[in-house]
């Protein structure tokens, strides 16, 4: 490509320097960035990493999983399933009807105290096979209404429960329809009463944030179809704190919620007199009703999963760990080894 | 052309490939142009001078403007929006979005429409801005000025935008013309012009245009005053190569053709000025009209991702059928007793009458749940990515090209990983290959060569034997084990003294003369453009001294007089400069005036030689009369000229190929025949053109009776015409005297041999297509190694058709020959692959034509997949892209083509990657491309280095994608078995949302741009990495399915730990058991865990830009639920306070946390260990070894694994080298004296000479 050069001599320097001045202005910067030279650390698994990564989780993870054992297992739990025992035996074959039917449904439980157990002791009753977290019942409920007075009229979510007679039900939706309602009271040793308390069972941010302290329930419970417990409607919602522990919805179709907590220690071989009234209906889904005592350890309640699960993966980390140490001392592969580059191991792969 | 008008671009470009001029009647025209105009398609008319007369119809046509934008301001929001949601997901998205607004969905409106709006708006946004660059390089197009005409003579600058037809432009030397244009008159008295259509048809030579004769006069600004005209012609066409009209002037009609017309995007050269009329302007030009809108591309894996993202869809639709079935059966049995839900008929996803419509809502509402198996942002997330990576394309310092100030551009982001897998190049040769000048290199003059005859390949050779030799002499003494071991089939490098240091004295004697040698050739390339010889006999009237003188004197007269060029006034006093139509004679009138031949002056019938007079030793002026010029053609392949010198002796000057040339010798003119073929052959090999010269001198009766002969023939109308010329020249151009002959390189760019040597060895075949001759073609294919004296070619031309009138029976005895001719080649190759010899395959165009026809290709293709190196000649553009099309459909592989003209835009459009290059001055070909280079040789690092790169981020980063989407949608699935397929969710709404916005976006984005397996300068040393990108191991349907599986096995192991863990029974000390709220951020927690944990563990290259990404994410996510937790209960619903007062607080959420993520990582931690352990890949392994800094400690074995990885190749410089250096030891044992005859003027005959086997 010969391009003529021009006859004027004079305007050359000039040129020269705007192309230079263009050059560099076209040139792209250098910068360890865009050169893509950006200092890096380029971590491999060599054998040793291997090795000593499968050793170090077996390391953390087995006193890990020991600890969680010990603590799960110092957990003292009793857990008493009452939602046949406590239908008389003649209205067994039809459990339905005999709950849904008035009248006294007293029941008496008699636990014992296997072991020591430290206060506090929390009370929870447990339910099978009740899905709380049925999407229908999980969004039937108002946020608004249960946190401000004057939101009353806020029901959209809670149909069927959101009106009676052309008034707000107060707190609306089925979760609180269906609110919980067996009653236990507890006496230790035949004779002594033994209180539960029923404060500070809820999350402090729910009585504070979410319950209002002027909502008072209005209109609960006085349909035709009542579903569980009536709530005091001169208390204000912010206090009715099994209310609050029940509009927690579970994750999984068998919970625990928490009753109370009952606050003196529980020598062994105590028996504790349940005083139980069985009103919830379960039986109409073949629900089973638990009532449960339990300690706490640092880890929460009885749960042998946690420490079981550390100890299967720290152990088989161990295993493993010196399943490569073996494989590496019966056929150790040198770092780098050429020979295991692929033109070397299959030659005639060009 | 008759096709009408209105016909759709894409009818035309169709057309434009499988129809071949070649085979269409000749354009003989029964009916008059008289008869046509006015006609359909003849219907233009132009008023010259008189543009006012087209602003209003009937004859308004467009303005000059030209646009290549996709959008405007008005269509960029409907039509990009369309374009976006013609992608599945996105669409899908776009429903689910809609959907949100109703009950339907389980989710809230913003946590749908949120994530869409963004992913859609940012692929917009980048639309946006592609378009507006495009749209600025339109404005400096449309801005470009040209003087127009507006009355009275005066002429002003105006923009090419503001040009409308009817105008008189006037053109000035090297502008481009604005619009097509009626040339009226030029600077030359008899009205020619020369047009350089590089930017249309690739061809370097000019073309003469010549104005009709009535508007000669018209050369004047003045003269534009009164002038008035109209024309009648065609209507807007895409034929470049027709034209067809009536000038009216002055009451006369001018019939018009091609050679009046000069077309948009040609360039004028050698012209001072030209007038013209515009007759078409902006989309109404021809090359408008031919350009083809570019295809838009996507790659390989980008396709295949798309049937990824269908299995995720089958997956999505799988798990919605089994959710809504299952819910059905719920709702219809036990469902009812569930007193607590008080099912109703009125709520359509649970009412137990009509189980049917239930579960087909409760599949919808599914379908949304589980959409986050569809990776929404996957596609934007590429986007980003490959913008990125192209951004970090463009700024490589080191594929800037200093001369031309350019650098790398990647014009389109979405191929950048398909650099990663290409396995055929095709390349155009002028300008890509080489950079379309022409040196004069080398003669042969009397049977005695000049100009050296060593050539690179011949210096690498001996450098490798003088080395084997070293390691010879070592190993005989064991004294020095070092030399074993150093690499000996490097390169040619400037420093040869230092390689060679070692070798011992006479060698490196030897070694230090090549490199001054080198120096000097380095200096001297630097001093005289088109002239790279040396040779102290012939140089500064050397020659003159010689005995054979009379021969030396008429082979330079031959470069100087027999040519078409003219010389120019340099600034230089005594040398000039010239020009001419093919660079080739350019090079040789250089030469000769180095040699002391200066031709100075041209007139109509002279030549006027300065000679270097042999007895004064002066210069002295002589005239020649130019007495005839017998012009080259294509089946001539010879020029001569006859012209009388002063004392009345008429010769005969002749050049042209060798085979022609010494058809004609006569008997006493052979003395050199043997000397100069064996000379030509060097030069062949060399990939040099070489031209042979021969004279004769004529009696001047002779010369009298043949130029009445010639002048006959010439006068003779008619189709008989060209016969008679043909004989008549064959009478006077016999009996010749061959002087030598010379050899000019037709030079090719900077790196190209080392680059396609590299390209061959990472497994790519080069493909030549070239516009230009075979005997150029072969040329250029031993310059670059693609050729090689010891491969076997094979030749493939159609015969040539003997006339006979039927067309079709002509094809078929064409097709019949060509397929015989197939078939032995093929069995050729069968017979000759058990002896490893390489093949290449030498194809013409027109037996391309024949090729290329549906029912022979294949056959066609089979043999040319099997050679070597393929080089296809005489190719129109139209057959480049037919046959990239054909290469890419037939094979299967990527294709890459590669060129720098307007000639090779089909091909570019076609291949899977388009090249342009961008130094020269056309932009077309730049314009169409994928991506841009200034140069050819930097293709090596933008395939071996980002290419590979690419590929791998980008497969990694998809195959993560799908992993880490799979992980967090099978979560919510796997909840759904608990909540009796509800549809409820486990997660809060605003913990979806973020979850591919926020909190993974940014690794894998880091992990898509800065990913690097192997540093690139191991990249460039192990050129075998790149097939992993062919072979296309990092993205196969295996690795999908293995990663699907990664992600479903995470994900079971994150959900069954955590609902585990959770169970029941309280999670802290406080005896508070977790609900929905609690469950779902914990699962969240260790599934954003998870996935960060696990792309650390894909990615081998940890900048600090990866470390805040990863480590970032997850601290982000805590900072995300503080903050979300902190907002009044309102908006943060379930997420209110819940990791500062509930799960924060307990132990057992981080110990969860940690058994979680090891356990889910688990299996792809001992997968990889024990690949890496039992089947490492390549890259494992080089990694290791850069690991263990091998490279440093043991280099040898770094250098051998280097040769070792190299492909075995059969084209490239190495290849040569290797062949050469086998031939010389074959040599060398049969016999010393062998080695003597043929190398006596080689280093290695004198390194054997001096070293211990011949002692």
């Amino acid at each position: 490509m010969s391009s003529p050069t021009l006859p004027s001599s004079s305007g050359a320097p000039g040129s020269a320097d705007s192309s230079a001045v263009r050059r560099n202005s076209k040139r792209p910067k250098y910068s360890k960035f865009t050169q893509q030279e950006l200092p890096a650390c380029k971590p491999i698994l060599t054998p040793r990493w291997v090795i000593s990564a499968f050793m170090l989780v077996s390391i953390v993870f087995i006193p890990i999983g020991v600890a969680s054992l010990f603590a799960s297992r110092d957990v003292v739990e009793i857990i008493d399933r009452y939602d046949i025992d406590c239908i008389p035996a003649s209205n067994r074959t039809d459990k339905v009807q005999y709950i849904q039917s008035p009248g006294d449904k007293t029941c008496i439980r008699t636990l014992k105290v296997p072991k020591h157990m430290k206060h506090p002791i929390y009370v929870y009753y447990q339910l099978d096979n009740f899905y709380q977290n049925h999407r229908r019942y999980v969004k039937s409920r108002s946020d608004q209404q249960l946190r401000d007075n004057s939101s009353a009229s806020d029901v959209g979510d809670c149909k069927p429960e959101d009106m009676i007679n052309g008034s707000y039900i107060v707190p609306c939706g089925l979760i609180a329809w269906s609110l919980f309602n067996d009653t236990y009271s507890f006496s230790i040793n035949s004779s002594q009463n033994l209180t539960v308390n029923k404060k500070g069972i809820s999350w402090k941010s729910d009585r504070e944030h979410k319950f209002g302290k002027d909502v008072y329930p209005k209109n609960f419970q006085s349909g035709g179809l009542i579903g569980g417990a009536t709530l005091d409607p001169s208390i204000p919602l912010s206090e009715q704190e099994a209310l609050i522990v029940w509009m927690r919805t579970a994750a999984l179709p068998t919970f625990r919620k928490l009753y109370g907590k009952i606050e003196q220690d529980l020598e062994e071989n105590d028996t504790i007199r349940v005083t139980l009234g069985n009103y919830y209906n379960t039986y109409s889904f073949n629900g089973k009703k638990k009532l449960v005592l339990s300690t706490t350890s640092w880890l929460g309640g009885k749960n042998d999963f946690l420490g079981i699960a550390y100890l299967t993966v720290g152990g088989l980390c161990f295993f493993l760990a010196m399943a490569f140490t073996i494989v590496y001392l019966v056929k150790p592969r040198q770092l780098g080894d050429p020979s295991y580059l692929s033109w070397n191991r299959n030659p005639g792969w060009h | 052309m008759r096709e009408p008008s209105g016909r759709t671009k894409r009818k035309i470009r169709w057309s434009k490939l499988y129809t071949f001029s070649c085979f269409r009647p000749p354009n003989t025209d029964p009916v008059p142009i008289e008869n046509r105009i006015g006609r359909p398609g003849f219907s233009r008319v132009v008023f010259c001078n008189n543009p006012h007369l087209h602003r209003m119809k009937p004859h308004k046509y467009p303005t000059n403007y030209v646009s290549t934008t996709k959008y405007n301001v008005v269509t960029f929001l409907p039509r990009s929006l369309f374009e976006q949601f013609r992608r599945v997901a996105n669409l899908y998205f776009l429903l689910a979005a809609v959907l949100s607004l109703t009950s339907l969905a389980p989710f809230t409106p913003p946590s749908l429409i949120v994530p869409l709006v963004f992913v859609v708006g940012i692929s917009m946004l980048k639309e946006a801005v592609e378009d507006w660059h495009r749209f600025l390089q339109d404005l400096e197009v449309n801005s470009r000025v040209v003087k127009t005409h507006i009355g009275d003579g005066v002429f002003v600058e105006k923009a090419w935008q503001q040009v409308s037809v009817g105008d008189i432009v006037k053109v000035q030397k090297d502008q481009y013309f604005p619009g097509d244009l009626l040339l009226l008159s030029s600077s030359y008295e008899d009205g020619v012009c020369y047009v350089e259509t590089m930017n249309l048809d690739g061809e370097t030579n000019l073309k003469a245009k010549r104005c009709v004769e009535a508007t000669l006069g018209l050369n004047e600004d003045a003269t534009m005053n009164r002038f008035e005209a109209s024309i009648y012609c065609e209507d807007p066409n895409p034929n470049l190569y027709s034209f067809m009209g009536n000038l009216e002037f002055e009451n006369e009609s001018h019939p018009l053709s091609t050679a009046q017309v000069l077309l948009r995007d040609s360039k004028l050269r050698n012209t001072e000025y030209i007038y013209g009329v515009v007759i078409f302007t902006g989309p109404d030009t021809k090359t408008v009209r031919n350009s083809m809108k570019s295809p838009s591309k996507r790659s390989r894996i980008e396709r295949k991702m798309d049937r990824v993202i269908y299995v995720l869809f089958s997956m999505l639709i799988l798990i919605s059928l089994v959710t809504s079935m299952a819910s059905a059966v719920l709702v219809s049995s036990q469902m009812t007793s569930w007193w607590y839900l008080r099912l109703q008929d009125k709520d359509l996803f649970f009412s137990p009458s009509k189980p049917v419509l239930s579960a087909i809502m409760q599949f919808i509402r599914a379908l949304v749940l589980y959409g986050y198996l569809i990776p929404i942002s996957l596609y934007v997330s590429i986007e980003v990515v490959k913008v990125l990576q192209a951004v970090l394309i463009n700024n490589d310092i080191q594929m800037f090209d200093e001369a031309t100030c350019q650098s790398v551009r990647a014009r389109t982001s979405n191929l950048n990983e398909e650099l990663g897998q290409v396995s055929i190049i095709l390349s155009d040769k002028t300008g890509t290959l080489t950079c379309n000048q022409m040196e004069f290199r080398k003669c042969s003059i009397a049977g005695v060569s000049y100009g050296g005859d060593l050539n690179e390949v011949d210096l690498a050779a001996s450098r490798r034997m003088n080395s084997d030799m070293v390691a010879y002499r070592s190993s005989v003494d064991e004294s020095d084990a070092m030399s074993q071991g150093i690499e000996i089939c490097e390169f040619p490098e400037d420093d040869i003294g230092n390689q060679m240091g070692y070798v011992g004295a006479p060698e490196y004697l030897e070694s230090l003369n090549l490199k001054n040698q080198k120096i000097s050739d380095v200096h001297r390339e630097s001093s005289i453009k088109g002239f790279n010889f040396q040779d102290d006999r012939l140089m500064d009237g050397q020659w003159t001294r010689y005995s054979n003188v009379y021969h030396m004197t008429m082979f330079f007269k031959v470069m100087a007089l027999c040519h078409t060029g003219i010389p120019i006034e340099d600034d230089r006093a005594d040398k000039l400069k010239f020009e001419a139509e093919s660079p080739e004679e350019v090079a040789f009138l250089i030469a000769a005036q180095e040699f002391g031949i200066q031709f100075c002056k041209r007139t109509q019938s002279v030549m006027v030689l300065k000679e270097l007079d042999r007895d004064s030793g002066s210069v002295l002026e002589r005239e020649y009369k130019l007495l005839n010029l017998l012009e080259f053609s294509s089946s001539r392949k010879r020029m001569s000229v006859i012209v009388s010198t002063q004392d009345g002796q008429i010769i005969l000057l002749c050049k042209g190929a060798d085979s022609i040339i010494f058809e004609r010798l006569a008997d006493d003119g052979k003395s050199y025949e043997e000397a100069t073929s064996s000379h030509l052959l060097c030069y062949a090999e060399d990939g040099f053109r070489a031209l042979a010269f021969a004279y004769r001198t004529i009696e001047r009766a002779e010369y009298e009776h043949w130029d009445s002969v010639f002048t006959k023939a010439k006068t003779t109308v008619g189709p008989e015409r060209d016969e008679l010329l043909e004989s008549a020249s064959e009478m006077i151009e016999k009996d010749l005297i061959l002087l030598g002959a010379a050899a000019i390189e037709d030079k090719l760019q900077k790196g190209v041999p080392e680059c396609i040597d590299k390209l061959a060895q990472a497994g790519l075949k080069i493909w030549l297509l070239t516009g230009d001759k075979k005997e150029t073609a072969i040329n250029i294919g031993f310059a670059c190694s693609l050729l090689r004296q010891d491969m076997a070619q094979f030749h493939l031309s159609s015969v040539k058709d003997s006339g006979c009138g039927n067309q079709s029976e002509a094809i078929l005895a064409a097709k019949k020959a060509l397929v015989s001719q197939i078939e032995s080649f093929s069995q050729g190759i069968q017979v000759e692959n058990k002896k490893h010899m390489p093949f290449a395959l030498v194809v013409d165009g027109q037996a391309l034509e024949i090729a290329l026809r549906s029912d022979v290709k294949d056959q066609f293709l089979r043999l040319a997949v099997e050679c070597s190196s393929v080089i296809c000649c005489r190719v129109s553009p139209k057959q480049k892209a037919l046959i990239t099309r054909l290469v890419k459909e037939f094979t299967g592989k990527t294709t890459l083509a590669i060129g720098d003209g307007a000639n090779d835009v089909g091909m570019i459009q076609e291949a899977d990657i388009g090249v342009g290059i961008s130094g020269m001055e056309g932009m077309q070909a730049v314009m169409a491309s994928d991506f841009s280079l200034p140069q050819f040789r930097f293709l090596e690092r933008l395939l071996i280095v980002h290419g590979h790169w690419c590929y791998k981020r980008i497969s990694k980063m998809i195959l993560y994608f799908i992993y880490k989407n799979i992980v967090f949608g099978l979560t919510l699935f796997y909840y759904e078995f608990y909540t009796s397929f509800s549809g409820q969710v486990l997660y809060d709404d605003w913990y979806m949302t973020a979850f591919n916005v926020l909190l993974t976006s940014l690794p894998v984005i880091s992990l898509g741009v800065l990913e690097q397996d192997v540093p690139s300068d191991v990249c460039h040393q192990f050129p075998a990495l790149y097939q992993q990108g062919q072979r296309g191991i990092c993205f196969s349907w295996k690795r999908i399915i293995s990663w699907i599986i990664n992600g479903a096995i995470a994900s079971l192991i994150i959900f069954l730990s955590t609902i585990h863990a959770l169970s029941s029974a309280a999670f802290s000390e406080k005896g508070n058991v977790a609900d929905i709220a609690h469950l779902g951020t914990i699962t969240y927690t260790c599934v954003i865990w998870t996935v960060n944990c696990q792309i650390a563990l894909v990615i081998s290259h940890f900048t600090w830009i990866q470390h805040l990404f990863i480590w970032g994410s997850i601290l982000l996510w805590y900072i995300f639920l503080l903050a979300y937790g902190a907002l009044p209960p309102s908006y943060s619903n379930t997420g209110f306070h819940v990791l500062t007062e509930a799960i924060g607080r307990a132990p057992s959420f981080w110990i969860i946390t940690l058994l979680v993520v090891v356990a889910s990582l688990l299996p792809y931690f001992v997968y990889m260990a024990l690949q890496r352990t039992f089947y490492p890949m390549d890259d494992h392994v080089i990694q290791e070894m850069k690991h263990c800094k091998k490279d440093v400690f043991d280099k040898q074995m770094w250098l051998r694994e280097q040769r070792n990885s190299k492909r075995t190749t059969q084209v490239g410089f190495s290849a040569r080298v290797d062949a050469k250096t086998h031939h010389l030891k074959e040599a060398m044992q049969q016999s010393g004296a062998s080695i003597y005859r043929s190398f006596t003027n080689s280093p290695i005959y004198k390194t054997l000479r001096s070293s211990p086997l011949f002692q």
